[in-house]
């Protein structure tokens, strides 16, 4: 399909484009990269009065590494994330998700600020910027606002963004010594949207977690930090322990049925990837069977 | 509201002047205004892959782009691929080994395996795969698509040598 007939402003600056949302409210859209929002618009699912063309503002453009905080624009695409030598460095949780993000022609188009203010549930980098303990940058009229990510995503397609405000970069804390990373996900075919992922951060300490941040994604209405990763924490992690960490895991989701899986078998995955991740950080490969019953 | 928008590009490194409706999708703009019809509309929500083009040097799917968004654009379809010569060899080698069947999604597999190529001069199997995952194909099973960008970037990579 089409979409349906809407006005067009491109966006000059900034300041430019809050005005104009400030103007329209909730009848406007954003548009980025427009690769969540187009094919949205396409099926009809959303039919916005006017489009806010960001797109052209190098102001929310690049990677910069500012003290012990990597400043990731609004406008980084995904196939910059995947060619950053600064998120291969500081960050490369990003850049193993990005490499499950759809398709190479779809990576040039669509942007990290778009992805996440999106929200899609099933979607990597919002479960990746939890992990990673990231803050979303937002400005509005009055100025701008930092969100806590894990404050910043309030349900399917719904963060905390309000319609005044534009998302303008994102704040991710540079890797420390010790600090490993995991990712992977389930997916039917390459490219298509996750049944269950995984994004995570641990710092590793003489075989153990001493800290360890689990970014569930396609298990809920929002990607999830999940608190069962706290049994984890300063423990010896014995298949036992991790198997509580599972029962742990599978009580805490509240995962949504629909084609792609039943929620007894997202759980189900979902503890899979949890034990996987544990073996791979912790390099002991005999952790990801499971205790012994 | 909704009035017309003017917008100026490159289409096959010709200067373009119009002045569209921002809700047409360059693929319809390509197909409609330009009546380059080499450039396929599938399911118009990015995932079969048939409306590839090039804009900037990058594949998109024009699907997924909206004419007004190519302002100041270079854009390239398959007409400006074939034309210049820059994929014949690529072309050969998929009516060689059969690598097309109802030649829907050829523009687009070839925007695509072309864009993969210049990237990588030797892709294996599984990289020509994953690279061509996000183009369908009803016709072939892929195998024969799979053997004919191989055999393109092998000549490509003898004649190098």
């Amino acid at each position: 399909m089409k979409a349906v007939a809407f006005a067009y402003a491109r966006a000059t600056s900034v300041v430019n484009a809050l005005e104009l949302l400030a103007a329209h409210g909730d009848k406007a859209k954003v548009l980025s990269g427009g690769q969540s929002l187009m094919p949205a618009m396409n099926l009809r699912l959303l039919s916005p009065d006017i489009l806010i063309d960001i797109g052209g503002l190098a102001e929310l453009r690049g990677i910069a590494v500012r003290g012990d905080v990597l400043v990731v624009g609004a406008l980084t695409r995904h196939v910059d994330l995947l060619g950053s030598p600064e998120i291969a460095l500081h960050a490369p949780l990003l850049r193993d998700a990005v490499a499950h993000v759809a398709h190479p022609a779809i990576r040039n188009r669509g942007t990290i600020g778009g992805s996440l203010a999106h929200a899609d549930p099933a979607s990597e980098l919002p479960a990746c910027v939890l992990a990673l303990d990231a803050t979303i940058v937002v400005r509005g009229p009055a100025g701008e606002r930092r969100i806590a990510a894990t404050e910043f995503f309030k349900g399917i397609y719904e963060t905390a963004l309000s319609p005044d405000e534009l998302l303008v970069a994102v704040e991710v804390p540079v890797a420390g010594q010790g600090t490993a990373f995991f990712f992977q996900e389930y997916a039917r075919r390459h490219g298509d949207y996750a049944i269950v992922g995984l994004a995570a951060c641990a710092v590793v300490a003489a075989s153990s977690f001493s800290d360890l941040r689990l970014g569930f994604f396609a298990v809920g209405d929002r990607p999830v930090l999940a608190a069962a990763a706290g049994k984890l924490i300063n423990a010896s992690v014995t298949p036992a322990l991790l198997a509580e960490a599972t029962a742990a895991l599978a009580d805490e989701l509240d995962p949504q049925e629909d084609q792609q899986a039943t929620a007894a078998m997202r759980r189900h995955l979902a503890a899979a990837l949890l034990r996987r991740c544990a073996a791979a950080l912790l390099a002991r490969p005999e952790l990801e069977k499971g205790a012994t019953r | 509201m909704s009035a017309p928008v003017s917008v100026s590009l490159l289409v096959n490194g010709e200067p373009i002047d119009a002045v569209v409706l921002p809700r047409l999708n360059l693929a319809d703009f390509i197909r409609e205004h330009l009546k380059l019809t080499g450039t396929h509309v599938g399911c118009e929500h990015g995932v079969c892959g048939a409306c590839t083009v090039r804009v900037d040097g990058e594949i998109v799917r024009s699907c997924l782009m909206l004419t007004v968004q190519a302002q100041g654009a270079s854009v390239e379809t398959i007409e400006g691929l074939s034309d210049s010569g820059e994929i014949a060899d690529l072309q050969a080698a998929f009516r060689e080994r059969n690598a097309l069947q109802c030649g829907y999604c050829t523009p687009g597999m070839l925007m695509t395996a072309q864009d993969l190529l210049k990237h990588v001069s030797m892709p294996d199997r599984p990289a020509i795969r994953e690279h061509l995952s996000g183009n369908y194909c009803r016709c072939t099973g892929y195998q024969a698509i799979v053997d004919a960008v191989e055999a393109t970037a092998r000549t490509r990579a003898e004649r190098r040598a």
